[in-house]
C-alpha cells in the first residue's frame, strides 16, 4: 500500500473531474408550460372576483409520465392564479396504500375541499367516503369512485370518446381516399387498464360504422421505448398499412421514431392526449402524424377552479343551478392541422 | 474453466479409466453448452417454422424475411447487451436487479438539456460513466458493505428509478441530437448499427469470459468463493468489477434505447432485469454461479425476441405471449435439473 502513487492521483482526479462535469449535467430548464384559466374580468364573470378563502388539498400519484406530471403542474399553477386559494399538495406516494395514508393525514387537517387523482378509484373509494362524511367536499379527478356518495364532483376525460373520435377521423379520411378495405393498426397503452379497454372499444365501434376493423394491435406501456418496440413489431407484421391509432402521445414519440427507422410513410397516424410535441408535429405536417384526439390534463386546472367555487358555495354563472354540477365529462376533440393553432395552448 | 477438462490431463503412464474411454466428447460435461445451444437453435428453427406456416404470404417474400431477421436482432440488441453483463454477474455468484433502473438513470442523465448541449460525445460519456458508477456502488455495497446482492440491487433498483424521475422532472426527455437518433436507423453494409453494437459486445464478452484471467476468475469466484480466495483471488475487488461491468453494459444499452426511442424517461427499460435474468438462465447460466456461456445467453435473448415477433405477425395477444415466455423459462430450468440429476446418473451407469 504505497499511499499516493501517481496512478491513484490520476484516477482520483479523473473521477472527481467526471463527477463535477456530470453533476453539472442534471440541470434541465425545459420550462413547464401549464394550461390555466387566467380570466380576471369580474364584469364578464362575477366568479373571478376574490371571495371567501378556500384551502384546497391536492393529491396525485408521483408521476413518471408526462400526462400525470402535467396534471400536478396545472393544479399548482391554477391555484396560484387565485388570491383566495391556499394550495396544499401532498405526494400520493408509490401506490394506493400510500395515497390512502397521505389523504387520512390531510382529512385531519380539515381543508375546505380535497382534489385528488386517485391511484385507483376503487381502492380509494373509502377515503372519499370518509372525507365526505367529515364534511369535506371531494373532487375526483379522472378516476371515478364506485360510490356516488364518495365525491361532490367528478371531472374526467372521455376514454371511450377518444377512441370514437380517433376511429371517426380515420374512417372519414379513408372514405375520402376511397379505400374500401383498409389495413388499420392500433397501439394501445397498458392493456390491463380499464381506460385502455374503453379507448379500444370506442375505436372499434367508430370503425365499425365504416365497415372497417383493426388488423393488428400491439400494446405498449405509455413510454417512448415501449412505443418504439410495439410500433416496430406492428410495422413489420403489416408490410403496408393505411392508418394507425396510437393511444398516447408520449409513447407516440417512440412510434414516430419507429416509423422513421423503418422508412414507412404510406399511412396516416392519429395520436392521443394532445401533447405539445404532437401538436407541433401536426402543424409542421412533415411526419405521418396527422391528428390527435384530446384527453387534456387541463382538467386539473378546471378541477381547482371548480373546487374553489364549491368551497365558496358558488355555481357556474351560465347555469341556472346555484351549485357546481356533480359530474363533468370533457369532450374528446380531434386536433388537426386546421384547428391546431386554437389548441396549441392546451398542449402539455 | 469447466470446459477445459480433457483426456490430456490423464498421466500417460496411468491406465486409462474405463469410463473415460467409453464416454464420447459429445456426452461429456464439456459438450454441455454446445448441446444446450444446439437445443436453443432448434427452438429458434421451430419458431421460424411456425411463423412460415402461419403467415406463408409474408415468409414467401425474401426481402421481407431479410428485413424481419434484422428487426428481430434489432429488437434484441439493447436487452442483449444488458444480458451479457447480467451473465457475468450471475456466473460470478451474484444477481443484478437494478439493470433496468440503471438504464433509466443513464438514459435520463445523458438526455438532460445540459448534457445534450455537450454534443454526442458528452451524451455517450455521461451514459457510460453513470452506468459504471452506479454499478460500482452496487459492487461496493455488496463486497465491502456485505449486503446480499439481491437486497443491494433491489434497493438500487428503487433508488435509481427515483433518481431518474428526479432528474427528468417526470417528463419524457426528447433527444435533439441527430447523431444519437440516427444510430437506430443507420446500416453499415446492410447490417443495422444496433446489431453491430450487439455483436461487438457479445464478442467482447465471449473473449473476456473464455480467454482472459478475468473470465477464469469470474467462474472461480462464482463456483467456489472460498477456494477462489485461498487460490489468491481478491474476491471483493473482483465482485466490484463484475457489477461495474454490468453497469457499463447498461450504459451502452441506454444509448441504444435512447437512439431507438429518440428520447429517454424514468420509466424506460421497465422490467429489463427480469428479461435479462430469464435469457441468461435459459442460455444455461447457473443461477447459483460458476457456470454459464455468453453465446447461450445471446440465444436466450433471441428466443424471446423471436417469440415476440411471431406473436406480432399473427396479431396474437401479449398475455398469451407472456405465458409462453414463462413456460419456456420453466422448461429450460427443468432441462438443467434433469441434466444434473438423471442425465449424469444415466451416463455414469453402464
Amino acid at each position: 500500500m504505497n499511499d499516493l502513487s501517481r496512478r491513484r492521483i490520476l484516477f482520483g482526479s479523473a473521477a472527481i473531474g467526471a463527477g463535477a462535469v456530470l453533476t453539472a449535467c442534471t440541470s434541465n430548464n425545459a420550462g413547464e408550460n401549464t394550461q390555466i384559466n387566467t380570466n380576471k374580468d369580474t364584469e364578464a364573470n362575477p366568479n373571478a372576483a376574490p371571495g371567501e378563502k378556500v384551502v384546497i388539498a391536492f393529491s396525485a400519484p408521483a408521476a413518471d409520465h408526462g400526462w400525470v406530471a402535467a396534471i400536478t403542474n396545472n393544479a399548482k399553477a391554477q391555484a396560484a392564479a387565485y388570491s383566495d386559494v391556499e394550495f396544499k399538495s401532498v405526494e400520493a406516494g408509490a401506490d394506493a396504500a400510500a395515497q390512502r395514508a397521505a389523504l387520512s393525514t390531510l382529512i385531519s387537517q380539515k381543508p375546505s375541499v380535497i382534489v385528488l387523482l386517485p391511484h385507483d378509484g376503487k381502492e380509494l373509494n373509502a377515503v372519499g367516503l370518509e372525507a365526505m362524511r367529515a364534511g369535506i367536499p371531494v373532487v375526483n379527478l379522472d378516476r371515478a369512485f364506485p360510490d356516488r356518495g364518495a365525491y361532490r364532483l367528478q371531472i374526467k376525460g372521455d376514454n371511450f370518446g377518444m377512441g370514437l373520435a380517433a376511429g371517426t377521423y380515420i374512417g372519414e379520411q379513408l372514405k375520402a381516399k376511397n379505400i374500401s378495405n383498409p389495413i388499420i393498426g392500433e397501439i394501445p397503452g397498458i392493456d390491463s387498464l380499464e381506460l385502455t379497454q374503453q379507448r379500444s372499444a370506442g375505436f372499434k365501434e367508430a370503425l365499425g360504422v365504416y365497415g372497417f376493423k383493426v388488423a393488428n394491435r400491439r400494446p405498449a406501456e405509455f413510454t417512448a421505448d415501449t412505443g418504439q418496440r410495439a410500433a416496430t413489431e406492428l410495422l413489420q407484421a403489416l408490410p403496408k398499412i393505411d392508418a394507425l391509432w396510437n393511444h398516447d402521445d408520449d409513447q407516440g414519440i417512440g412510434v414516430l421514431a419507429a416509423a422513421n427507422q423503418s422508412n414507412r410513410k404510406e399511412f396516416l397516424m392519429v395520436g392521443g392526449a394532445g401533447s405539445k410535441a404532437a401538436i407541433d408535429a401536426i402543424v409542421a405536417d412533415n411526419t405521418v402524424l396527422k391528428a390527435t384526439v384530446t384527453y387534456s390534463p387541463s382538467m386539473a386546472s378546471s378541477a381547482i377552479s371548480l373546487a374553489r367555487l364549491i368551497g365558496q358555495k358558488k355555481g357556474l354563472s351560465d347555469l341556472v343551478e346555484l351549485e357546481v354540477p356533480k359530474e363533468i365529462t370533457l369532450a374528446s376533440e380531434t386536433i388537426t392541422k386546421e384547428n391546431a393553432a386554437q389548441y396549441a395552448k392546451l398542449g402539455f | 474453466m469447466t470446459d477445459q477438462r480433457t483426456k490430456t490431463d490423464v498421466p500417460a503412464d496411468a491406465p486409462a479409466p474405463v469410463s473415460l474411454t467409453k464416454t464420447s466428447w459429445w456426452k461429456s460435461d464439456g459438450a454441455e453448452p454446445v448441446r444446450r445451444n444446439l437445443g436453443l437453435i432448434g427452438v429458434l428453427i421451430v419458431l421460424v417454422f411456425i411463423g412460415a406456416v402461419t403467415r406463408p404470404e409474408l415468409y414467401g417474400d425474401a426481402s421481407w424475411v431479410t428485413n424481419n431477421v434484422w428487426t428481430i436482432l434489432q429488437q434484441a440488441s439493447a436487452i442483449g447487451v444488458v444480458t451479457v453483463g447480467m451473465t457475468f454477474v450471475i456466473i460470478g455468484g451474484g444477481i443484478d436487479l437494478s439493470v433496468g433502473a440503471i438504464i433509466a438513470v443513464a438514459g435520463v442523465w445523458s438526455t438532460t438539456l445540459a448534457t445534450q448541449s455537450y454534443g454526442t460525445a458528452g451524451m455517450i460519456f455521461t451514459a457510460i460513466v453513470v452506468g459504471v458508477v452506479v454499478g460500482l456502488v452496487n459492487g461496493v455495497l455488496i463486497s465491502y458493505g456485505r449486503l446480499v446482492p439481491f437486497i443491494a440491487t433491489l434497493a438500487m433498483m428503487v433508488a435509481a428509478r427515483g433518481l431518474a424521475a428526479q432528474i427528468s422532472g417526470k417528463q419524457t426527455q426528447v433527444s435533439a441530437n441527430s447523431t444519437i437518433n440516427d444510430i437506430a436507423s443507420t446500416k453499415i453494409f446492410g447490417v443495422p448499427m444496433l446489431v453491430i453494437m450487439l455483436a461487438v459486445v457479445v464478442a467482447g464478452g465471449w473473449v473476456l469470459l473464455n480467454r482472459t484471467t478475468f473470465g477464469r476468475r469470474t467462474v472461480a469466484v462464482g463456483g467456489n468463493p472460498e477456494a477462489a480466495r485461498l487460490a489468491g483471488i481478491n474476491i471483493r475487488l473482483h465482485t466490484v468489477l463484475l457489477y461495474a461491468l454490468s453497469g457499463l453494459c447498461c450504459g451502452i444499452a441506454a444509448i441504444m434505447l435512447t437512439s431507438q426511442a429518440t428520447s429517454a424517461q424514468a420509466a424506460m427499460a421497465n422490467l429489463y432485469e427480469l428479461d435479462a435474468i430469464a435469457a441468461a438462465i435459459i442460455g444455461g447460466t447457473l443461477l447459483s454461479g460458476g457456470r454459464g456461456t455468453i453465446i447461450g445467453a445471446l440465444f436466450g435473448v433471441l428466443v424471446f425476441s423471436t417469440i415476440t415477433n411471431l406473436f406480432a405477425i399473427n396479431n396474437l395477444s401479449t398475455e398469451v405471449q407472456n405465458m409462453v415466455k414463462g413456460a419456456i423459462i420453466v422448461a429450460a430450468v427443468l432441462v438443467q435439473q434433469f441434466r444434473y440429476r438423471s442425465l449424469s446418473q444415466l451416463f455414469s451407469r453402464t
